[in-house]
């Protein structure tokens, strides 16, 4: 199982990372290797097998409808290099 | 005074022998003095500390306090502290002052506690030697070529070289109990759900715990009392009553069964570690513990797996580090997907964007089923394997790594031999189990620490075998030269 | 006409309906509109490193009481899932959703279709997810502004199978959802304020051919109007396409209603792969027998058993039924002023369909929030129906109750509206007309029956003025063609 450049630079895009291109090759061999090493649970039958999303096998716990968070922007947005007049300032985002 | 214990500390606050205030200097001095050398602390908060330590004598002075008040302690900087600078050994958090505090950072200040300072870490956790740190690499006290451990090195490093009586860590792999069988002190890896995850910068949300680092058991059953307990703004956490960890300490260990799994004891144990777990296994035979041997056929695929479940979760938890609304953001980006893509490549080191390419990977169209999924099936079987073993045993006994420390750079470049280090520690998290470190012996000047694993919520059980072992022999005590 | 002759429209909807819980669905932040940005994001909404989210307990029971009451199946556990993707207004970088296991599948619900007959529009699913926060692309020059307000505020999603075949129906299913959720409580149906969202998918099949075509997703549908307008174009959009040999685009569209076109949305999706797992820091919810009865029980008359109930045990007219029960607050009014007139439903409606409905409408405000109250509209009613006032000076009160002059009873006391019935009283009216007015009266007695209604109709007029039209007609009239007999 062997990963190629234009699968990297795929997962790369999916991740939002930014990488480049002469580090694209080792990102190839690393994933390979350890693609590789995830092989090793190929030799486990697991069909029946119900998959362990939790170590404690409880529910949920719910919480009741009240409002308890109060407005803490001046708080939150202390580095105002980011904001402007209360908002995340990013680049234009076309829609 | 430095080299005291949380339990000697108390005592000698209680008969007023030394203010906190005096305590909290002489910590901090030392923390100034070996820092530049071993790079434990990323921050040191010297005036909060003192100013927490003066508050504390004061009520002291007027019998309001408790047991645990104005006794120093670092915290690792994966834990949120309000108005604290808190980078998870990252450079994407470099500029972050936490807003608000950890669950658990608020419950150790309320025990009366003073923080000194954000101990040192692998970046978001991930690495077992603390090299991959924005913030340089740990350096073991015991010999400073050596790594400390990871992600916890920081912590480690600290506590072995007495900078600090105690210190927090994390463990999502083993980032507890490996760093303290690499510096030889006491580490405990909770249940999981048995510490609140809320305001602990999360890696693999299944996997990860909060818990004690120490000088011995007993250290870590104070603190236990203090962090355990359900929080409602973790769903994650139980609501399993909490035990008073200090209650069974000294209770007699005649006729506990111990598992020693197969597997752990096969060909592959390094020799040196074999021979001081057969002496650990004497002493705790002659205080009346049984030895039998059990099975974990599955040990092998706990690595495959770990190495499914945690970089996916952590692919996921890490996408919010995106330079939007806090963390680094690159300069002047020129569009969206630059803004994305450049303050992440900048921010992230090696191995987290290793790891996040990993976790997109599996999580990817097509591969869920193959990865994902049946990761999380071979966890199910892990699990049965430890709960078959308890069916028959009460506590598990089995070294912590597979050697001592190995040397600064030694594995940098060899991330799968990293990984396959882990081998003794990840099935723990896998299976949610309670787990502690603690120091067992040398291989020539380096420590080396034996792990015991229990069944859920047996953390008193843990404490109660350690701190027996603890009392019949001194591994625990001992101290690096330089630090003395 | 020759088109729909040979193709098929297939429509799917899905709706966001916003919850009407007072804070989000996983952090206490409020979820009041309005709010100044970024005043109603809390640490977990902002995806602060270490925060983690916990369930909203009503989030969970308003979806359970819209599953029961779309008849759907409500499962034994359910999970929520992470959705990945980036964008500034997802501050985690994914969204809480929820993929397998969704807490309501394979409901339905029946609509009208042109024919007057039922079809059956079945839903595939409704899912809990958290909405994203809002992005102010005019404020700042070359920069988008990103307000988390929003982000965690608790969503329904509503899935409908591509069971409808055109705008009308398009639209028939959606106001019956609208007024379905309004009548449940769980959500406000706000299009404006954007607490209820729908997307359409559309595509067209030949009728000639089995296989269904492309489809396209058109965004950004906040009225009735604009989502039948948005569904017309795009089919016959998707018809010249075709026709002309080329092929529909899989692509999701926004509409724009001053053009009244739709065009692709640019930037966004090459198929994004969301990546969805099981969310790590949620365990799965428990719903229990018991949880299913309790909402159940709290379910009020629904607006199809309503409307029946109004045709067939009040005698409504169907048009009337439906009228009065798509809105849930008409219909609580109606049944309230049904109360306090005694059952009496025709002139309750004539009332609110009539002079209140013109009311609201001419001030643009909706019957919550109007002046008059069915304790007062009913109050006057009773006071026509015991004959205190007549039919035409209850107009006068009505629109002195709408100005905000006070009830029935203060009104007509204060401007002394009572009707006269006494007899001796309006005799002594009629007479007085009479003196007035002898010409006219010897014009009567000669006059044709023609004539003769025409001043009858001057005498009542008359009459009606003396008395400041507080003189019942009906007597005046009965007395006045008594008196001028002899």
């Amino acid at each position: 199982m062997s990963l190629d450049k234009s699968e990297i630079q795929k997962i790369a895009w999916l991740a939002r990372l930014g990488i480049d291109k002469d580090d694209i090759a080792s990102y190839c061999d690393e994933l390979t290797d350890i693609l590789n090493l995830m092989e090793q649970m190929n030799s486990l039958d697991t069909t029946e097998i119900v998959p362990l999303a939790h170590p404690l096998e409880v529910f949920s716990r719910l919480r009741v409808d009240n409002v308890t968070e109060n407005d803490q922007r001046e708080n939150f947005q202390a580095d105002s290099s980011k904001t402007k007049d209360g908002y995340y300032i990013v680049p234009k985002v076309i829609e | 005074m430095y080299k005291s214990t949380l339990v000697q500390l108390s005592a000698a606050l209680e008969s007023k022998e030394i203010s906190s205030e005096e305590l909290t200097r002489l910590y901090i001095e030392r923390c100034k003095k070996h820092n530049d050398l071993l790079n434990c602390f990323i921050t040191i908060t010297e005036e909060k500390a003192l100013k927490k330590a003066k508050e504390a004598d004061k009520k002291r002075a007027s019998g309001t306090h408790s047991k645990l008040t104005g006794i120093p302690i670092a915290q690792k900087d994966i834990f949120c502290t309000n108005g604290t600078k808190t980078t998870c050994g990252s450079k994407m958090l470099d500029n972050f002052i936490a807003p608000y505090d950890a669950t658990l950072v608020k419950k150790i200040d309320d025990a009366g506690f003073i923080m000194i300072g954000k101990t040192n870490m692998d970046e978001f956790a991930m690495g077992s030697s603390n090299e991959t740190s924005f913030y340089g690499p740990v350096k073991n006290p015991w010999d400073t070529c050596y790594v400390p451990g990871g992600s916890s090195g920081g912590s480690a490093s600290a506590v072995a070289a007495r900078l600090c009586p105690a210190a927090t860590g994390t463990d999502t792999g083993g980032s507890i109990r490996q760093p303290s069988s690499f510096c030889g002190i006491t580490g405990l890896k909770p249940t999981y759900g048995r510490v609140s995850r809320y305001g602990m910068i999360a890696f693999a949300s299944s996997l990860d715990q909060g818990g004690p680092m120490t000088q011995t058991a007993e250290d870590a059953a104070l603190i236990m009392n203090v962090i355990a307990g359900f929080d409602k703004y973790d769903s994650t956490s139980t609501e399993e009553p909490v035990d008073d960890y200090t209650a069974k300490l000294n209770n007699s260990i005649k006729g506990l069964k111990i598992g020693l799994p197969r597997q752990y004891f096969d060909k592959n144990l390094n020799s040196n570690v074999g021979a001081l777990i057969d002496d650990s296994i004497k002493e705790l035979e002659k205080l009346g513990g049984k030895c039998i041997d059990i099975e974990l056929p599955h040990t092998e695929l706990s690595i495959p797996a770990y190495y499914v479940v945690a970089p996916a979760e952590c692919s996921s938890n890490l996408s919010r580090y995106d330079g939007v609304r806090f963390g680094h953001r690159c300069s002047e980006p020129k569009n969206l997907s630059d803004l994305y893509c450049r303050s992440r490549q900048e921010g992230f080191g090696k191995e987290v964007k290793r790891r996040i390419m990993t976790g997109t990977y599996v999580l990817s169209a097509g591969y869920y089923d193959a990865y994902y999924l049946k990761a999380q099936k071979v966890r199910q079987i892990i699990r049965s394997d430890f709960q078959n073993a308890f069916k028959k045993i009460d506590i598990i006994l089995g070294p912590t790594t597979t050697g001592a420390a190995f040397k600064l750079n030694e594995k940098l470049n060899d991330p799968i031999s990293m990984y396959l280090s882990d081998i003794y520690t990840v099935s723990a998290n896998l299976a949610g189990l309670p787990a502690i470190s603690i120091p067992s012996g040398f291989i020539g000047k380096l420590p080396v620490g034996m792990q015991l694993i229990g069944n859920y919520f047996q953390e008193s059980l843990l404490m109660n075998v350690a701190h027996q072992y603890q009392k019949m022999t001194d591994w625990h005590q001992k101290i690096p030269q330089s630090y003395e | 006409m020759n088109r729909l002759m040979e193709w098929e429209t297939v429509i799917g909807l899905e709706i966001h309906a916003q919850l009407l819980t007072k804070s989000k669905i996983f952090s206490g932040a409020s979820t009041s509109y309005g709010a100044k940005p970024n005043t109603q994001a809390c640490a977990v909404d902002l995806g602060l490193p270490g925060v983690l989210p916990v369930i909203n307990e009503q989030a969970i029971l308003m979806a359970i009481k819209f599953g029961l009451a779309i008849n759907a199946k409500i499962p034994k556990k359910s999970v929520f899932a992470r959705k990945n993707y980036f964008y500034p207004d997802l501050p985690k970088g994914y969204q809480i959703s929820q993929f397998e296991l969704p807490i309501v599948s394979n409901g339905y619900i029946e609509i009208k279709r042109d024919d007057e007959k039922n079809k059956t529009i079945r839903i595939t699913r409704a899912h809990l997810e958290e909405d994203a926060g809002k992005s102010n692309h005019e404020e700042f020059k070359g920069q988008t502004g990103i307000d988390l307000n929003r982000a965690g505020n608790p969503l329904l999603e509503i899935v409908s199978e591509p069971d409808m075949n055109n705008a009308k129906e398009a639209v028939s299913y959606l106001k019956r959802i609208h007024s379905l959720v309004r009548y449940l409580e769980i959500c406000d149906g706000n299009m404006q304020e954007g607490s209820f969202r729908c997307d359409a998918n559309v595509s067209i099949k030949s009728k000639k051919q089995e296989k269904l075509g492309t489809r396209t997703e058109i965004k950004n549908l906040n009225s009735f109007k604009f989502i039948e307008a948005a569904i017309n174009y795009e089919v016959e959009r998707q018809i010249d396409l075709v026709e002309s040999g080329e092929l529909v685009i899989q692509e999701t569209r926004l509409y724009d209603s001053n053009k009244n076109e739709t065009r692709p949305m640019r930037s966004k999706e090459e198929a994004n792969d969301y990546r969805y797992f099981p969310d790590p820091d949620l365990l799965p919810i428990l719903i229990t027998d018991k949880i299913k009865m309790t909402v159940k029980e709290s379910i009020p008359e629904l607006p199809d058993a309503k409307r029946d109930r109004y045709q067939n045990e009040l005698g409504l007219s169907e048009y009337d039924s439906n009228n009065l029960t798509t809105n849930p607050d008409v219909a609580n009014y109606f049944e309230e002023m049904l109360e306090i007139t005694k059952g009496d439903a025709k002139i309750c409606v004539n009332w609110i369909m009539g002079d209140l409905s013109a009311s609201l409408n001419k001030a643009n405000i909706n019957i919550k929030n109007n002046p008059v109250s069915a304790k007062m509209l009913g109050g006057m009613i009773n006071l026509v129906k015991d004959k205190t006032i007549s039919g035409k000076i209850a107009k006068i009160v009505f629109e002195a109750m709408w100005n905000g002059e006070g009830d029935a009873v203060s009104i007509i006391k204060k401007r002394d509206l009572k009707q006269v019935t006494d007899t001796n009283e309006i005799e002594k009216l009629i007479n007085e007309i009479i003196t007035e007015n002898a010409s006219q009266v010897e014009e009567y007695k000669k006059s044709s029956p023609e004539k003769k209604q025409k001043l009858i109709s001057f005498f009542v007029g008359k009459i009606m003025k003396k008395s400041k039209g507080r003189a019942n007609p009906k007597q005046v009239n009965e007395l006045l063609k008594e008196k001028l007999k002899d």
